[in-house]
């Protein structure tokens, strides 16, 4: 029992990382998209952060009386992460609306049926 | 209760809901970080993920429609895939070291020396400062320029769309 219980923070990381790995191809909304993106990353935070806690630690934070502390070195690393993953995600959303500028849609479906018919009405006049 | 709302947000097609739902996972994820002693990252999350995030995506929405078209075929191919993948995941975590494992590598390699020795050589009672800002300072420093490249090609895209409708009008 207490095996299945060390292995559970995992269990929920593969579950959000496979939930937005599935949002992320089968959704052809690009604002969608970047929210299964999201959803990615943050089950990316949760697989580092998990492993360097200690069951009776406190916050890294040096004070008289305590003397388990959680691992400082992955939260530094995902603090980092979080303010890329959202440059990111400002990237792909300016990308989204660019995209919607273009071609006054922001699904693939439809996006990817305009650019067919262009190149079949150039074929066709050229 | 996050995974009730991812379930949601993958299923919900009105992208208001899905963008506020993101929210609420935001501050869920925040508080699962509280418990595990990350309270720096936490705040961080809250703030970011919960706050710039959702005011970027409503700002997004603001330019685009606010409604998913309903997909054209069934999601089977990605569904397998996906599956496909955490199989993978769950066969490789078994490999891992169980959850609050103090000889797990992860304790046991850099981590003490930054607890001992960090307060006396930076003076920083939070160790995550010390080492955000002392010990791997070349990291924020490439962070930066990853946000500032960001800021320009946003920049670059969003404004050639007013050029282009102030040539138009």
């Amino acid at each position: 029992m207490s095996t299945l219980a060390g292995y559970f923070s995992y269990a929920v990381t593969i579950f959000l990382l496979v939930a937005g790995l599935f949002i992320i191809i089968a959704r052809g909304n690009l604002i969608k998209k970047m929210v299964g993106l999201g959803i990615f990353q943050t089950s990316v935070y949760l697989l580092y952060i998990a492993p360097g806690k200690l069951v009776g630690g406190t916050a890294p934070i040096i004070a008289p009386g305590f003397h388990v502390y959680s691992n400082p070195l992955p939260h530094v690393l995902i603090l980092t992460a979080i303010v890329v993953g959202v440059a990111t995600l400002a990237l792909g959303l300016a990308l989204a609306v660019r995209i919607h500028e273009a071609y006054g849609s922001i699904e693939e479906d439809e996006i990817l049926e305009q650019d067919n018919a262009d190149a079949g009405s150039k074929e066709r006049g050229g | 209760m996050m995974v009730v709302t991812v379930v949601a947000l993958a299923r919900s097609r009105n992208l208001f809901a899905v963008v506020v739902l993101f929210g609420a996972y935001s501050f869920l994820m925040a508080t699962v970080l509280v418990a595990l002693d990350a309270v720096d990252v936490a705040m961080t999350e809250a703030a970011v993920g919960a706050g710039i995030s959702t005011v970027l995506f409503l700002g997004a929405l603001h330019l685009c429609r606010s409604e998913e078209a309903k997909p054209a075929h069934r999601p089977l191919i990605p569904l397998a895939l996906a599956s496909g993948v955490g199989a993978l995941l769950v066969y490789g975590s078994l490999g891992l070291p169980a959850f609050s494992d103090p000889t797990a590598p992860i304790h046991t390699h850099v981590a003490p020396r930054y607890l001992n020795e960090g307060p006396k050589e930076t003076g920083v009672p939070n160790v995550v400062t010390a080492v955000l800002a002392s010990y791997r300072g070349y990291d924020t420093f490439g962070e930066t320029t990853v946000v500032f490249t960001a800021g320009i090609g946003v920049i670059a895209l969003l404004r050639r769309r007013n050029k282009n409708k102030a040539e138009q009008s």
